[in-house]
């Protein structure tokens, strides 16, 4: 073959897609802090815009809410989109747009419903045969946009309980909401969309397209779709294959955008923090913490795979299995791990077909509970719940009541983020324990023993952290598992969501305690390293019996 | 007071035999389920007894034993704690004999002599607000002011200083505590304390343990650690079908004491679970709480309540009197400064001559620095017949002497500038307007300057000179407070004097800041404001106005000379009435704190290791291949899991000397105690087990049916 190897492609790939995200990580991160700050201006084109929105919507915009008011619209707003997009998928067929396309039974409508509002787009069913093109745009697309907006209002709220100051007004949900879809996904999506049209994505009202070899596939308004399905860490594709189907993602370039796409928010938003925060500092600790367990996942599965484990990828030089031969294994490796690192679940390539510690490094990310950097909101919330933990762990060690940016860590804290950190860990293994002692469950697998297990494992990793990707062999189509993985997508998305609103109430009653030379350091490598390492570790200790059971006992045979 | 063990800190053997027997009673189940991890322990051994007794083996019984003693070894540790404490109650009840108060008649404090009517009553049926006479050789029968008469008490019973205190009616000096001794003449005390909660009690519930509540950081950490608990439980249970299902896949792995067709046996899966828990820190947690309550007593202070110790550890800003704190409590003379066209050494003689009676310890520094300074022999009072020696009076502000020469007399007197400069006033004397710059010099420099002057008859009065009075602030005081600047506590001094002599004190001594000219009041709005802005203050005080700010202050330290309204406000007593400890109060406070912190990290960081040693125990029958996972090299699957059950029972007795006396600690940035204790017990909380299990397995492996 000659020319340029795997690891120098590798190596220029993830560093262009460092750089990119570090380009953006300021701007963007700013912009962000002014969207969701900002005072209610009256004459700007932007504040008209808004106060027709709340006009509409009946919502006075200066009416802050208590965090159990901001939850109650949370969820309210939650319950009503997944009623709405219920009805939507059941009538189908009565409405324009439908391809042809009958109304989806109840399970299915139910399934995708909970799956889309949840911000996890766990696919049941082939957009392309099932979804007409109504639906897609105006159904699928629009809890794109909201479902990312709540992960991203809850983030802030928790910032805000930092930042504020003895009070028990956080917020109102109405205006985050309709700022942060109209002022940063709208607009970001929008360029977006139109820039992978330029590279070759669909973008059209026909039903039916034909290519030259006669064949016939669906088109739609996939551009539109793609931008914020990656840009929300949705990850629910227009075709069944995903980022890999060519309509979606024809080329390495746009392939590039994508990944860069689904990192750049939650990439971004520790500057947000930062600078709600006032100290900057705090937000780059963050971001890099991220930035660390991104690199070794994105390194680790790069590096599996290349090696590749087995006669066949031996062979060839690298485990090509599953993957398109046109983006080959650095970019497939690259969305891979930055698609299960975010919580996202869009792929363009099948990660049931990777090896086995490459597989178990997606399903390790997974595991990790989406923090780094996790979904859109979400992973920064996450992040943060977990920075709580490790200041407290580590912050008696310098002889003080834990503080984290000056709000002290008592029992109640500690409560609500030991809760959240209880909740995805308890979904996981209580459904994966329940479901492999069913044994009418065990045909849902398609390999037996170590291989099986890691497909189970990874549909509930994937529905308990609200991710949606799939090890593609997996059956997940039935009775038991819809129900069974419906509610971990239901538990797993909406507990954390009022735990952590909670956590902001309880830490935004206090009055900040200002540091001091005592005050354990939150913004140095030190801290990075720990909650680094809390991280790991004690996702480790928690899956470790599992894990050795499936990806490292089928990777050590 | 402290016991003898307690006292060098390090753990006796007899301590353990002693503390079997209570190790036993803890294993109550009622007792036991207010400490979730050890009660889940306990449910465990349980367990395991009955597989142990249906299906006996070595293996099984070994693991039975040892998480009995798992159990037994927190009880134990627990119960050496409160052993301790137990020991310094039995000698303070021996203050605690049954005395007969001599209570007034008519109930009417305002006696002139002890030979009044008084009715016998038991001291225990004393009621507040009863009036009772105690004479010499009398105990004090219950807490109480001093509101008639004077006394000297010996507090020893209480405080362990010998030397006898004096108590009077009115000023702060007035409180008495039950079970104290008077020497020397009699006191009407008013009785303050209801039975049975009178400071001795109080002391003894605190030092026994009996009263102990859960601090709030104590409080977080169970629930952390309970979190922790019900996370281990989930992986260890899921384990299981997973595990069934991992066997039915490979049918043809033998079935083991460790792993057979019904999955891991029950007695493996429970030692999986106790090594995951953080046993370590569950067992060792009220150990260390009541250690540094006891580590306080051991220095004399009373804290009542664990919140206030840990609150010291949270503390930002330390409020210090000036007096008997930064300084030594009197003033002592360091210079004379003459006034041009006087000679020094007759100023110094001056100032020795209006000094000799005087016995104040300033005075007396006036006669030492003259002779020091100028070889002046100190004169006998009785040398100077004629002399008519002039106290220090409020009204005038002067002492001095007249001394009767040839007929004529001689007047010196010293004192406040103003004073004396009035006094050469009105003797017709015409004031050195030189002398306004010394005592603006002194003053500036922070010291008090006395202005010495004289009047012979037929002389005009003529002002001599400044007595230069400083106040030396104590040794080391600037090192000390630099520690503290750099843990982050800001040290603010307090002081009546006025803002310029304040000044000098503070920058001489190095606090970060000062209240001068202070009232009680100016204190409290101090403490509201640190307050406010989120700072936790600690102060000291022994006066009735330090009350409404020791109350107020997160740490309030009440001398135990001061008043017994002072002793009710604070959240502490110092017994040797030390203002100074305060920073060690702190000290301790952080090290309670630091303490379990580094054994959380330590016992959460075992767990890494300890998956090495089980993990691949369990599962290499079925996946060859996991036995790579057993870096550790243990000889068998059963001693690999015996091993990792005794390192984990071994690891509580072997920290229980540094639960009691606590970690290291050196005062310094959180940055740099940070970086040290992740070191010690983060690293070597990964490390030491890997060690620890593999050298147990080495002996485990010898034992038959092991290997």
């Amino acid at each position: 073959m000659g020319g340029i190897t795997i690891d120098a492609t590798g190596a220029l790939l993830v560093a262009a897609m460092v750089a990119a995200l570090a380009l953006s990580y300021k701007p963007l991160g700013d912009y962000m802090y002014r969207v969701v700050t900002r005072e209610h201006h009256g004459t700007s084109f932007s504040g008209r815009v808004e106060r027709g929105v709340y006009r509409a919507i009946g919502v006075r915009p200066s009416a802050e809410q208590h965090w159990s008011g901001y939850a109650r619209s949370v969820l309210a707003f939650s319950a009503v989109s997944i009623v709405v997009l219920y009805l939507f998928q059941r009538v189908q067929g009565r409405l324009p747009l439908d391809n042809g396309f009958a109304g989806l039974e109840p399970g299915l409508a139910w399934n995708t419903a909970v799956s889309f509002t949840t911000n996890t787009n766990w696919q049941a069913y082939s957009g392309e045969s099932a979804m007409g093109i109504l639906i897609q745009a105006s159904g699928l697309a629009v809890q794109n946009f909201v479902s990312a907006a709540v992960g991203i209002a809850v983030a802030v709220v928790l910032v805000r309980g930092f930042a504020r100051k003895a009070t028990d007004k956080l917020g109102n949900f109405w205006v985050d909401l309709t700022r942060i879809v109209l002022w940063i996904l709208l607009p970001i999506s929008f360029v977006a969309a139109i820039v992978l049209v330029a590279g070759g994505v669909v973008q059209n009202l026909t039903d039916f397209t034909t290519t030259a070899n006669d064949q016939t596939i669906t088109g739609g308004l996939v551009a539109s779709q793609e931008a914020i399905k990656n840009l929300g860490t949705n990850g629910g594709g227009y075709y069944n294959a995903n980022a890999a189907h060519p309509f979606e993602n024809p080329t390495t370039w746009t392939n590039f955008l994508i990944v860069y796409l689904l990192l750049v928010i939650p990439f971004s938003l520790p500057r947000t923090f930062g600078r709600i925060v006032r100290d900057n500092r705090q937000g780059f600790a963050i971001v890099s913490v991220m930035g660390v367990i991104a690199l070794i996942s994105t390194a680790l599965v790069i590096g599996f795979e290349k090696i590749g484990a087995g006669t066949v990828p031996q062979a060839v030089g690298a485990a090509m299995e599953g993957k398109e031969v046109r983006f080959g294994i650095p970019d497939s490796g690259l969305f891979a791990a930055a698609t299960t690192l975010t919580s996202t679940g869009s792929v363009n390539s099948f990660h049931d077909s990777y090896t086995s510690f490459g597989g178990g490094v997606l399903l390790l990310n997974m595991m990790l509970g989406e923090v780094a950097p996790g979904g859109v909101g979400a992973g920064l919330y996450g992040l943060l719940v977990l920075a709580v933990i490790t200041v407290f762990i580590a912050g008696l060690m310098v002889g003080r009541t834990p503080e984290y940016l000056g709000k002290k860590i008592g029992a109640r804290e500690i409560k609500l983020a030991s809760l959240y950190f209880l909740v995805t860990p308890a979904l996981l293994l209580v459904g994966v324990a329940a479901s492999i002692a069913v044994p009418s469950n065990l045909h849902a697998m398609q390999e037996a023993g170590p291989h099986g297990l890691s497909e189970m494992l990874y549909a509930f990793a994937s529905a308990s952290n609200n991710n949606g990707s799939a090890f593609a062999g997996f059956g997940a189509n039935t009775p038991w598992f819809n129900t069974a993985l419906g509610l971990c997508m239901m538990f797993g998305r909406f507990l954390p969501i009022i735990l952590v609103l909670a956590l902001a109430g309880s830490l935004a009653k206090q009055t900040p305690v200002p540091a001091t030379a005592g005050t354990f350091p939150t913004h140095k490598p030190l801290f990075v390293g720990m909650v680094v390492g809390v991280t790991i570790v004690l996702v480790a200790l928690t899956f470790l019996p599992v894990l050795a059971l499936g990806p490292v006992a089928e990777g050590l045979q | 007071m402290a016991s003898p063990t307690a006292r060098n800190g390090l753990l006796d053997p007899k301590q353990w035999v002693k503390s079997t027997p209570a190790a036993f009673r803890k294993l109550d189940p009622r007792v036991m389920w207010r400490n979730p991890v050890m009660f889940i322990v306990e449910i465990g051994a349980a367990f395991t007894t009955v597989l142990a007794a249906v299906d006996p083996s070595v293996f099984a019984w070994t693991i039975t034993v040892w998480l009995w003693l798992t159990v037994l070894f927190a009880n134990a540790a627990e119960a050496i704690a409160e052993g301790r404490g137990k020991a310094q109650a039995d000698s303070l009840r021996k203050a605690k004999t049954d005395t007969v108060a001599r209570k007034l008649a008519d109930q009417d404090p305002r006696i002139e002599s002890p030979r009044a009517a008084t009715i016998e009553v038991p001291a225990p049926e004393l009621k507040r607000g009863d009036y009772v006479l105690v004479e010499a050789g009398q105990t004090i029968p219950g807490d109480g002011d001093v509101v008639t008469g004077i006394a000297s008490v010996d507090e020893s019973a209480i405080t362990g200083e010998s030397a006898p205190v004096i108590r009077e009616s009115g000023g702060d000096r007035c409180a008495v505590m039950g079970g104290t001794k008077v020497l020397s003449d009699w006191i009407v005390v008013e009785i303050t304390a209801e039975p049975g909660k009178s400071f001795l009690d109080r002391m003894i519930a605190l030092v026994e343990g009996s009263e102990r509540r859960k601090t709030p950081n104590e409080i977080a950490l169970n629930i952390l650690l309970a979190a922790m608990t019900i996370i281990f439980v989930l992986a260890v249970v899921t384990m299981q079908p997973v595990a069934i299902f991992s066997k039915d896949y490979m049918a043809a792995a033998p079935n083991t004491a460790v792993l057979n067709q019904d999955g891991v046996t029950g007695i493996v899966l429970i030692s999986l679970l106790v090594c995951l828990i953080p046993t370590t820190i569950g067992a060792l947690l009220s150990a260390i709480g009541i250690a540094g309550m006891d580590r306080l007593v051991q220095r004399n202070v009373l804290a009542m309540s664990g919140r206030a110790v840990e609150a010291a550890g949270d503390v930002d800003t330390l409020l210090l009197d000036k007096t008997g704190t930064v300084t030594y409590g009197n003033r002592r003379a360091s210079a004379f400064l003459a006034v041009p066209g006087i000679a020094g050494s007759h100023l110094a003689d001056a100032a020795q001559l209006s000094s000799l009676a005087d016995e104040t310890p300033e005075g007396r520094s006036i006669v030492v620095y003259a002779k020091e300074g100028y070889g002046l022999r100190e004169r006998d009072t009785g040398e100077l017949a004629h002399a008519e020696w002039i106290e220090f009076a409020a009204q005038t502000r002067m002492s001095g002497v007249d001394l009767a020469e040839h007929g004529s007399v001689h007047r010196i007197r010293k004192g406040a500038a103003a004073a004396v400069i009035e006094w050469v006033k009105t003797q017709d004397g015409d004031p050195d307007p030189r002398v306004d710059e010394l005592v603006d010099q002194v003053s500036r420099e922070g010291g008090t300057p006395l202005v010495v002057a004289e009047h012979r008859d037929g002389e005009s009065a003529r002002v001599l000179g400044v007595i230069y009075l400083k106040d030396v602030v104590k040794d080391g005081m600037a090192e000390r407070f630099s520690r503290l600047r750099a843990m982050g506590i800001r040290t603010v001094m307090v002081t009546g004097d006025n803002p310029r002599t304040a000044k000098a004190i503070a920058a001489e001594a190095g606090v970060d800041d000062f209240l001068a000219e202070a009232k009680p009041e100016d204190k409290m709005a101090l403490i509201k404001r640190e307050q406010e802005s989120g700072r936790m203050v600690a102060m000291t005080g022994d006066g009735t106005n330090d009350a409404p700010a020791l109350a107020a202050a997160d740490v309030g330290v009440a001398m135990n000379t001061g008043t017994s309204a002072a002793k009710e406000a604070g959240n502490m007593v110092d017994l040797d009435s030390d203002p100074t400890k305060l920073i060690e109060i702190v000290a301790i406070g952080k090290q309670l704190l630091m303490t379990r912190g580094a054994l959380t990290t330590f016992s959460i960081a075992n767990d890494i290791a300890k998956y090495f040693a089980i993990i691949p125990a369990i599962f290499a029958v079925i996946y060859p291949g996991l036995d790579a996972l057993n870096i550790m090299r243990l000889a068998s699957p059963e001693s690999a899991i015996v091993s990792a059950v005794v390192f984990n029972a071994i690891i509580i007795i072997a920290l229980v000397p540094l639960a009691l006396k606590g970690v290291a600690y050196k005062p310094g940035s959180a940055s740099s105690l940070l970086r040290r204790n992740l070191l010690v017990y983060g690293l070597g909380g990964i490390i030491t087990p890997f060690i620890g299990i593999k050298l147990i397995d080495l002996v485990v492996a010898l034992i038959p049916g092991m290997a």
